[in-house]
């Protein structure tokens, strides 16, 4: 099972840092259709013949394969847990030589890339325990650029989400052009600060094209969407109406004095993959099938 | 806007030509280089120490490339711009010592670099942030490296290009700055956001 784990991670590292998701793909066409700023139309021309070509060759569509991040829903009943963390590190040991993706683990003291994009606590899983006997693995290839620019408040109770809503358009203000727009904003509200981070990065992998099941909410994404849009900061920040491709907020409680909220930016090259594994060694390839 | 199509090395007349908005082409040869090889260059310059190669009239790519050595050659697989604005420390000691004409990178740089930039006659090529297979194919050869001690991402490529581009002049050799131009306007429409938002006082 081990070695079936180790092939799942590799081929999810692979497909993700290559194809970009197809609701990504749609709406930066759909984003490319309607700029009408013509710097901005010409990056967003860049950008889609990058993803044809790198489909073409191959090849990573950034040099940027970003720090490696896996989200792991671990069937209780599923066999061999204890050894994914091994798996994961060795597919990603292979996926730097074989794919290839850029070495981008960096020792903090002593400034030293470990070479294979491993090192202490990276790559990062995220864990979560659920029911069954399947474990479904995503892949989240997080670039620097776009992780830069992120940001966590504690805001003032008092304000709401009206303060929420201030925290998202300025950070985007502010992060102009750096995060290579346009973005995906993940928003997580609540918790602690911690966690809002924790839920801003992971409501990243919710496809564009899904709705939040909260109505409420979904309102509020496409509020801030419009909003964070009549920035006039557009494709790479060289001007145009887009800068933003879609906001996936999602919450947890709050303590009574307290407001968290925290914003994950994603570049366009906003790459995730998911496959799950039965118990008996079948895969699925949920975002990319081939 | 009008589309330039030079080659290295590039003189500073050719590049006064250069406007804001106009798109860019690069032949010849480029080097890249990020923080750490900016940091050493300039300190290579402080203790009179000969650089690598002369970079006069070259262009430079803010880029950390992933690259293959295939039987002893370097092959470029992916090389897309990193955000310029961490070498703005560097660069308008960059300009004025070494006397590159064009800084290529994504997101734009700052007042030091405009202000260099006038002075001694370079421009800031903007090159779609991401857009790395492009690049790569652009890139003729590997011409060497140095300074690989530094890691892949920050050792100085030097590469042979062909029509690198499309680059947009974001920042001209005459003060203007298309980022800043921008940032302007975000400025400009802050309140409208905030009242669409309802968050106007």
């Amino acid at each position: 099972m081990s070695n079936i784990i180790e092939k799942v991670a590799f081929d999810l590292l692979k497909s993700s840092v290559i194809y970009l998701p197809e609701d990504v793909k749609q709406a930066l066409q759909k984003a490319y259709a309607e700029e009408t700023s013509e710097a901005g139309k010409t990056q967003l021309k860049a950008i889609l013949d990058n993803i044809e070509f790198a489909e073409k060759y191959q090849a990573p569509i950034c040099q940027d394969t970003g720090t490696i991040i896996f989200y792991i829903k671990a069937g209780a009943k599923a066999k061999d847990l204890d050894k994914i963390e091994e798996a994961i590190i060795k597919a990603t040991r292979r996926a730097t030589v074989e794919v290839p993706i850029r070495p981008n683990a960096v020792n903090p003291f002593t400034q030293k890339n470990s070479g294979d994009n491993t090192g202490r606590l990276i790559p990062w899983i995220n864990w979560e325990l659920v029911s069954g006997d399947e474990i479904e693995m995503t892949v989240l290839p997080k670039g620097g650029g776009s992780e830069n620019t992120c940001i966590m408040g504690m805001l003032v109770p008092g304000e709401g989400i009206r303060g929420v809503k201030k925290f998202v358009v300025d950070a985007v203000m502010k992060a102009g052009a750096k995060p290579c727009p346009p973005n995906i904003l993940g928003v997580g509200i609540g918790g602690g600060s911690d966690i809002a981070m924790k839920i801003a990065k992971k409501v990243l992998l919710r496809p564009l094209n899904a709705l939040n099941p909260d109505p409420e909410i979904a309102k509020l994404e496409r509020e801030i969407l419009e909003a964070v849009n009549m920035t006039g900061i557009g494709p790479m920040g060289l001007g145009g109406k887009t800068t933003v491709l879609g906001v996936n907020i999602d919450y947890a409680y709050r303590h009574p004095a307290s407001y968290p909220a925290a914003v994950a930016f994603n570049c366009w090259a906003a790459r995730r993959a998911t496959a799950r594994i039965s118990t008996d060694g079948t895969v699925e390839y949920l975002t990319h099938k081939s | 806007m009008t589309v330039y199509k030079f080659k290295t090395p590039i003189s500073e007349e050719e590049i006064r030509k250069l406007r804001a908005n106009d798109v860019l082409y690069v032949t010849g040869t480029m080097f890249t280089a990020r923080d750490q090889a900016h940091r050493r260059a300039l300190d290579y310059f402080k203790q009179g120490k000969p650089l690598p190669l002369s970079l006069e009239g070259l262009a430079v790519f803010h880029c950390g490339p992933i690259v293959k050595k295939k039987e002893d050659k370097w092959t470029i697989v992916a090389a897309g711009p990193t955000t310029s604005t961490r070498m703005e420390i560097f660069e308008d000691e960059f300009i004025k010592n070494f006397k590159v004409r064009v800084i290529i990178g994504k997101g734009g740089m700052g007042k030091r670099t405009t202000e260099a930039m006038a002075k001694y006659g370079a421009v800031y090529g903007a090159f779609t942030g991401g857009a790395a297979i492009l690049a790569a194919n652009a890139i003729k050869t590997v011409k060497r490296v140095e300074w690989l001690d530094l890691g892949m991402p920050e050792a100085m490529w030097i590469l042979d290009v062909e029509e690198f581009g499309p680059l947009t002049v974001a920042i001209d050799s005459h003060g203007n700055n298309l980022f800043t131009e921008v940032q302007k306007k975000v400025e400009e429409n802050k309140q409208k956001i905030y009242q669409k938002l309802g968050l106007s006082p």
